[in-house]
């Protein structure tokens, strides 16, 4: 959030402080696309860090986490996760693995959601008519859940949904990913 | 007026942005498909990037080059620092033959520098002939897009301003018919005209020639049939050799409009003895191109060929238009280019304008790197504040967080009181109006409070 708002002093501390704080670990994994996007950029590619469907299809060679979810998904494919960080399909091999989901397409599903960052708060008008196409196009594609790698995206269409008392919930992929048959999906 | 100000009235413009999001979603959609096409589309791209690299790192050497070949075929080169001093060059061209007017070509870098007002002021009038050009001059209205400067008139609007402007009420809004009166009303200026004024697409070094691609023929009108011709032109837009010419050949109009090539490409040379122009005038034009070139990370923008194609393709552009960007380079490259050329004095709002989803970079022929120069931008656009004495409202925020982010006691009594505030400000689990800055979220979405349970507390509650 520092770095892409300006912040280079501050951003350059707080990622400096990160490296140290996981310099012990074999593998750092997160669940948030745009962090791993920035971390890279900021301290380069070498450190062990997977943004979370990298490191189940690349490290762990995983695509059937076991999962059990049976509900009609929507895929959004979040900015920095296609175009920056290149996640390509791994996102998708990971549902269509899950056991009862239901996976559709949204329409110009590349576009982007409008959240941006600080952009959603400095431009709110311009955020909340991306959005709101977004969510025009979700609902085209009947899905009860949308999901996607990053949360902040997924927050953004949430606080939206909510506002307008749609039954439509934003779930990230890991909670999805998580859920096995019995438990109470959340 | 800041980009967020001026965008908030466009969205509320409806028939706006409907024309808009159509318009902008067919281009894109010809262009995929005019790209597709080409098997060697990526290898195009590297080598357009490559020669525009290479010709702005020897951009001293290349000028002069292109200056002496230019006028060994018989032109005449003149050297404008800026703006003023090239709208000065111009007019007392015309003093000087007694030319009270003059035919125009499409041309972005004379809107630049606001050639037609400063001709008006020194008497002179300056007519557009391209007819999205004319429409906005007719209207007294400004360009909203590079390509299709108005793409924000509807057909209807269009009659109206033909027939208040020049033709009989019987004008129908059908696009043949507006076409048709627009084509009689040029003619006649075309016949008349003793001066014509373009810009420059590519200026081609090694012959001194000047390269134009239009699509409607009024450009190579203007080129062709009045006695003097002067050519304003930026000094990025220059290549080294025909050769180079082919590549862009292939880049700009399938970026551009989807063609795979522009109905009129013109290229002159010089002046002839029986043929065009008698006199041939270039203006070459800094106007703080030089700065942008000294700045190691936004320099590429000066690799730009004004295809417009990250126009159409950006969320934000297709969404407000170009009016909301305040200059005649809007969208993504205008939030990187009018920063640079102004030394950030004027635009600062717009490399801030943008989600930095990278659609912009993905379409563009050159492959700037635009949402790398946004984010360069913003910094650059922080520190200039901060160093000019003005207040960001973000600043104090940003630090904090900083602090309470960079020490563990610090970041976990911030959660504390993130649960504490969470809960005074929420109603029903969620916070429908947030205090400060956050108000602009909280406008058109919820927010939920942070969660009673943190991260750490529930993975060692899992492990036991």
């Amino acid at each position: 959030m520092h770095r892409n708002t300006g912040y280079d002093r501050e951003a350059s501390i707080l990622a400096e402080r990160w490296q140290r704080v996981f310099a012990d670990a074999d593998a750092i994994v997160s669940p948030s696309a745009s962090c791993v996007v920035t971390l890279r950029e900021t301290l380069g590619d070498e450190i062990p860090l997977y943004e979370l469907t990298e490191f189940l299809t690349d490290r762990l060679g995983v695509e059937d986490v076991g999962a059990h979810y049976p509900r009609r998904v929507a895929y959004h494919p979040t900015c920095h996760s296609i175009r920056v960080l290149g996640v390509g399909d791994r996102a998708t091999r990971l549902l269509r693995a899950v056991r009862g989901l239901d996976l559709v397409k949204i329409p110009r599903e590349q576009e982007c959601c409008g959240f941006g960052g600080t952009f959603a708060v400095k431009n709110p008008a311009v955020s909340e008519a991306m959005g709101s196409d977004k969510l025009a196009a979700v609902e085209s594609t009947g899905a009860e859940v949308i999901t996607a790698l990053d949360d902040s995206c997924l927050m953004h269409l949430g606080g939206m949904l909510d506002r307008r008392r749609s039954p439509t919930q934003t779930v990230h992929i890991a909670e999805i990913l998580g859920t096995i048959e019995g438990a109470e999906g959340p | 007026m800041s980009f967020p100000q001026r965008a908030a009235s466009a969205l509320a413009d409806e028939q706006l942005r409907r024309n808009l999001g159509n318009a902008t979603a067919t281009i894109t959609q010809r262009r995929a498909e005019a790209v597709a096409e080409l098997p060697d589309w990526s290898q195009l791209r590297a080598a357009g990037a490559a020669i525009k690299d290479q010709t702005l790192n020897e951009l001293d050497q290349e000028l002069l080059r292109f200056e002496a070949n230019a006028e060994a075929a018989g032109a005449k080169v003149h050297w404008a620092r800026d703006g003023d001093e090239a709208c000065r060059i111009v007019a007392e061209l015309m003093h000087a033959r007694k030319a009270k007017s003059a035919i125009k070509v499409k041309s972005l870098t004379t809107d630049e520098i606001g050639l037609n007002n400063a001709l008006q002021e020194a008497g002179i009038e300056a007519v557009e002939t391209d007819l999205a050009e004319l429409i906005v001059q007719l209207g007294n209205d400004s360009q909203s897009h590079i390509l299709v400067p108005a793409i924000h008139r509807n057909r209807s609007q269009i009659r109206e301003l033909f027939v208040r402007s020049f033709a009989g009420p019987e004008l129908t809004d059908d696009p043949a018919d507006l076409a048709e009166a627009a084509r009689l009303f040029l003619r006649k200026r075309f016949l008349e005209a003793g001066v014509g004024i373009s810009g420059a697409n590519f200026g081609i070094a090694e012959t001194g020639s000047v390269c134009v691609v239009e699509s409607e023929g009024n450009g190579r009108m203007c080129t062709t049939l009045p006695e003097l011709l002067i050519t304003v032109m930026g000094i990025e837009k220059l290549i080294p050799s025909w050769r180079d010419l082919e590549v862009f050949m292939q880049l700009l109009p399938r970026s551009a409009t989807g063609e795979r090539m522009s109905p009129y490409t013109t290229v002159w040379t010089g002046v002839h003895a029986d043929d065009g122009p008698k006199e041939f005038h270039i203006v070459l034009l800094d106007n703080g191109r030089t700065d942008v070139l000294a700045n190691e990370v936004g320099r590429q923008a000066l690799r730009c060929i004004r295809c417009s194609a990250c126009l159409n393709v950006c969320p934000v552009y297709s969404r407000t238009g170009g009016h909301a960007y305040g200059s005649i380079y809007p969208g993504p490259i205008g939030a990187i280019l009018v920063p640079q050329l102004s030394r950030l004095e004027t635009g600062r709002s717009l490399p801030f304008a943008s989600t930095l989803c990278g659609a912009c970079e993905d379409v563009c022929p050159v492959k700037i790197e635009i949402p790398r120069i946004l984010v360069e931008l913003r910094a650059e656009v922080v520190r200039y504040e901060r160093e000019h004495g003005q207040q960001r409202a973000e600043r104090g925020a940003m630090r904090g967080i900083k602090v309470v982010f960079a020490g563990r006691r610090r970041y976990e009594a911030g959660q504390r009181a993130g649960r504490i505030a969470g809960r005074l400000f929420s109603r029903r689990g969620k916070i429908d109006r947030a205090p400060g800055p956050l108000r602009a979220w909280t406008a058109s979405r919820s927010m939920k409070p942070v969660a009673a349970e943190t991260f750490r507390r529930w993975w060692r509650r899992r492990e036991r």
